[in-house]
């Protein structure tokens, strides 16, 4: 994948990605339609199944999910929108995958033309100290890598299990 | 949220990962999972109640039968563990904005 990183920040997580879209294409994607790839079978909050993301389209508009009973868990709010080129949410989910409002960690999405159908996407989820004590086990979570040498230990010793 | 840590503990015993293995294609009552394996039918419930736990796992009643199998959360989970959040979030954006524009050329 063209992800890339850069080091230093103790309180910040960056990552950038290259697409074969237009930028606002890559903008509509991710705000208007980011329901339909936002990976909610693993990522959410709520007690129920999840069925929807959504981002309001306007500064103050809430950024939320909808489970499949209707009810809606809040994850933040929209600090600035900027189509197509920026856009920046409030992540108020805590270290427990609760909401608290009071969190305000930013994430900032740019979408960046790099040619006709080229968008380069840079992603920073930023002011992770606010995290308090759990701060490294948090960036751990959404930055880094897993123990891929426990992992495939395990993968291996799953493979030999399923030739038996 | 699933814990990953959960998930690699719960596969951590080689009883559950043979109990894993085997709802890998199709789901199977205690009854089946057991069959040939040389524990004995309460210690598979026990096994699967922790790969339940884990997110592994999950059971549905059919008739008077309860069927257990293969639940994606737990893999979903297992997979952003290795990758990170935002990398595989990022990926999963990625597909669906080039998905878009490809059907935005056609047009």
């Amino acid at each position: 994948m063209n992800e890339q990183r850069w080091g230093g920040d103790v309180n910040s997580v960056r990552k950038a990605i290259s697409l074969n879209a237009p930028q606002d294409v890559a903008w509509r994607v991710f705000t208007e339609k980011i329901g339909t790839w936002w990976p909610l079978a693993s990522y959410k909050i709520g007690k129920v199944n999840a069925v929807a993301a959504v981002i309001e389209p306007r500064v103050g508009g809430r950024w939320y999910e909808r489970g499949e009973d209707g009810s809606t868990c809040d994850w933040g709010s929209v600090l600035a929108w900027e189509p197509p080129s920026r856009l920046l949410l409030s992540w108020d989910i805590n270290a427990d995958w609760q909401y608290d409002p009071a969190l305000k960690t930013e994430l900032e999405i740019r979408f960046i033309a790099e040619g006709k159908h080229l968008t380069r996407v840079e992603l920073e989820h930023r002011k992770l100290d606010r995290y308090g004590t759990r701060r490294d086990e948090m960036r751990e979570i959404f930055d880094k890598t897993g123990d891929w040498g426990r992992l495939l230990s395990l993968f291996a010793r799953l493979a030999e299990g399923a030739s038996t | 949220m699933i814990n990953a840590e959960k998930i690699l503990d719960a596969l951590g015993d080689p009883t559950r990962r043979l109990i894993f293995n085997r709802l890998r294609h199709r789901t199977r009552s205690v009854r089946e999972i057991a069959e040939g394996m040389k524990v004995s039918r309460p210690a598979v419930s026990q096994h699967l109640k922790v790969l339940k736990g884990a997110g592994l796992v999950m059971v549905q009643a059919v008739g008077t039968r309860r069927l257990y199998g293969i639940d994606m959360r737990g893999i979903g989970a297992l997979r952003s563990w290795l990758d990170g959040f935002w990398d595989e979030t990022l990926i999963a954006f990625k597909k669906a904005a080039e998905r878009e524009a490809a059907k935005e050329r056609k047009r």
